[in-house]
């Protein structure tokens, strides 16, 4: 007990840390005391005397506000949903990036841009929606052709991944080059660039985010149950269809959210519930929540970094993510080969 | 005579055109330990994952104290029927605690949040199967024998009055044979849970099952008491190969032995 609490003292502690940074640091930087004076300066009853300059207040709840918050959500979507596919799938690779989640994500957000654009639809509230059902169908899709005879082989889902996410992420491609206004310059969407500033995308991600987050939650137990395989699972007492298609409806509606306002990040959803289990254990009743603030700090900071290391060009967070997990990746998969982890061993 | 804790009418399954079990009858009472025997793909395992829903059942009924089984939900069905499977491919990270209160799932809501019963049962649970000592060790730092005997114990935290067991007993040696064996012949006769357990090897069912199942090409070709059901007669039909039996020299039960060299090879 005393050792969960800690550790989730650390997680929340490291984000409020990564949070007031990325509020912070930018092409202007906005000093910590400001900050927490801007901050208080809109509670009611507190009437601060301004001493700072109004381009700090516009900054502050017109861009970094919203930006850090978008990337906040979006780091702890994708990573607590990598921490459920992980245990759907029974496999420590499964990654909202590497099983084709995100890439459906992203072609059904981009269809319904496409629309948009054309003036067929206003407003951004179908696309996480567009977002969720490609998400959805490429999960579905995947794990057809993955465990289609019964053979969960880590080469299977891999494979499977790449060929249905190389598909959707060509569709999508297509789709952005025919387009003529903004969506053709956005191209570093594709790259996990979230190309829309200010509340609206913050508004339009929460619900989703909230509902998908919310269930994955509460789904620990079944997932840890679920580690036995289906039909054990179904002996203990499970419902086992009925908790998979919750577990794979919350985590794609959550990726695809994401997904939708934050371009195509990769990576987050391995990298952050592989630390947390290597430090936590197996128990997804902590891995879920875990990995949810570890992934929120995780994206803030690589969000930083990438909006700081070519100051004043920004770079698409989606290219930090995969400089650092690619090679995660990598070592993840020598080290799964050599000793299967987790409820993972059968071949 | 009492009625059965388990009570199988008629269990017909079927893959595809392929019969794997034909309405095969048979009941467990409680208290006693039955044996399932039978050659390869007789339908043994074919019997067992009928019982726990993971078999295309094409008709015949399961009563579990007097409740028909393929009306229950999951959730209700772990309730009367608990399963040990063979202890391969399970979860290495968990801990023997960790795994056996996940036996309670039946029990417990989405959120598998345990109640002070729960721990009392799992507690029960790690007790009787000897299991304490090592319930803080990780699943995949036990031997299989202890694996096994954790599945038990898992199976045991479900509360369930039938027990079923799939060849508990395969992959492990000689003594933990024993000690896995010894374990469900007590806690069947103590706790008055009706067993029925798959094992290959006839010797060990002779001496531990109170009655046998013979099962051949999925239907039940004899039941009743070890030296009912184990002639060289029945045994010779079941396997297609000569064997011995003599009487176990402390118990009597049947003790099966193989008959016959190559043609033309003696020892001395």
């Amino acid at each position: 007990m005393r050792r969960s609490n800690r550790s989730y003292w650390i997680a929340f502690l490291l984000l409020l840390v990564t949070f007031a940074l990325s509020i912070s640091f930018g092409a202007v930087v906005i000093p910590l005391q400001t900050l927490a004076r801007l901050a208080l300066s809109r509670l009611p009853g507190l009437s601060l005397v301004p001493d700072w300059s109004s381009s700090f207040e516009t900054i502050f709840f017109a861009i970094r506000l919203p930006h850090t918050l978008l990337v906040m959500l979006s780091g702890a979507a994708l990573a607590a949903s990598g921490a459920a596919y992980q245990g759907l799938f029974r496999n420590p690779l499964a990654d909202p990036y590497l099983i084709g989640a995100a890439s459906g994500a992203g072609l059904g957000a981009v269809l319904v841009l496409t629309l948009r654009e054309q003036g067929l639809l206003t407003g951004l509230y179908l696309v996480p929606a567009a977002a969720f059902l490609g998400a959805l169908a490429t999960v579905a899709l995947v794990y057809t052709l993955a465990y289609s005879r019964n053979t969960s082989s880590t080469t299977a889902l891999i494979l499977a991944g790449v060929a249905v996410s190389s598909f959707a992420t060509a569709l999508t491609s297509a789709l952005m080059l025919r387009s003529q206004g903004e969506l053709r310059r956005s191209l570093s969407w594709l790259l996990g660039g979230g190309s829309m500033t200010g509340w609206e995308p913050v508004w339009a991600a929460l619900p989703y985010i909230l509902v998908g987050l919310g269930i994955l939650l509460t789904s620990g137990h079944a997932l840890n149950v679920l580690q036995f395989g289906e039909e054990q699972a179904g002996q203990m007492g499970l419902p086992v269809t009925r908790a998979r298609r919750l577990v794979i409806l919350a985590a794609s509606l959550a990726t695809a959210a994401a997904i939708a306002f934050s371009g195509i990040i990769g990576f987050i959803g391995l990298i952050i519930p592989h630390i947390i289990r290597l430090w936590r254990g197996p128990d997804y009743r902590h891995l879920i929540p875990l990995s949810l603030l570890g992934g929120a700090s995780a994206l803030l900071l690589a969000d930083l970094l990438a909006r700081l290391l070519l100051r004043p060009q920004e770079l698409p967070v989606g290219i930090i993510t995969a400089l650092a997990g690619a090679p995660f990746f990598i070592w993840v998969l020598r080290r799964y080969q050599r000793a299967p982890v987790g409820g993972n061993s059968n071949g | 005579m009492a009625d059965a804790a388990l009570e199988i009418q008629g269990l017909t399954v079927r893959y595809g055109d392929f019969t794997a079990l034909s309405a095969a009858s048979l009941s467990v009472y409680s208290g006693e330990v039955v044996g399932l025997v039978g050659p390869n793909g007789a339908g043994k395992t074919t019997l067992i994952k009928a019982l726990s829903g993971s078999a295309p059942v094409k008709s015949g009924a399961v009563r579990v104290l007097g409740k028909d089984l393929f009306q229950l939900r999951e959730r209700e069905r772990a309730r009367f029927l608990a399963v040990v499977p063979q202890a391969r491919s399970l979860p290495q990270d968990f801990t023997v605690r960790q795994m056996v209160l996940m036996g309670r799932t039946p029990y417990l809501g989405w959120l598998g949040v345990p109640s002070r019963q729960d721990y009392e049962r799992v507690h029960w649970a790690l007790e009787s199967t000897r299991m304490m000592e090592l319930a803080d060790r990780p699943v995949g730092a036990l031997s299989g024998g202890e694996q096994q005997r954790a599945l038990l114990a898992r199976a045991l935290a479900q509360d369930a009055p039938v027990l079923l067991l799939d060849e508990p007993i395969t992959y492990l040696d000689i003594k933990h044979q024993a000690v896995l064996l010894n374990l469900v012949y007590e806690l069947a006769h103590a706790h008055g849970i009706a067993v029925l357990m798959v094992l290959h090897d006839l010797n060990l069912v002779a001496l531990y099952a109170d009655r046998v199942a013979l099962l051949v090409a999925g239907r039940v070709r004899a039941l009743g008491t070890p030296i009912e059901v184990i002639t060289p007669e029945r045994l010779a039909d079941a396997y297609d190969i000569p064997l011995k039996v003599i009487p176990h020299p402390e118990y009597g039960t049947p003790l099966i032995l193989p008959d016959g060299l190559p043609n033309g090879h003696e020892r001395s």
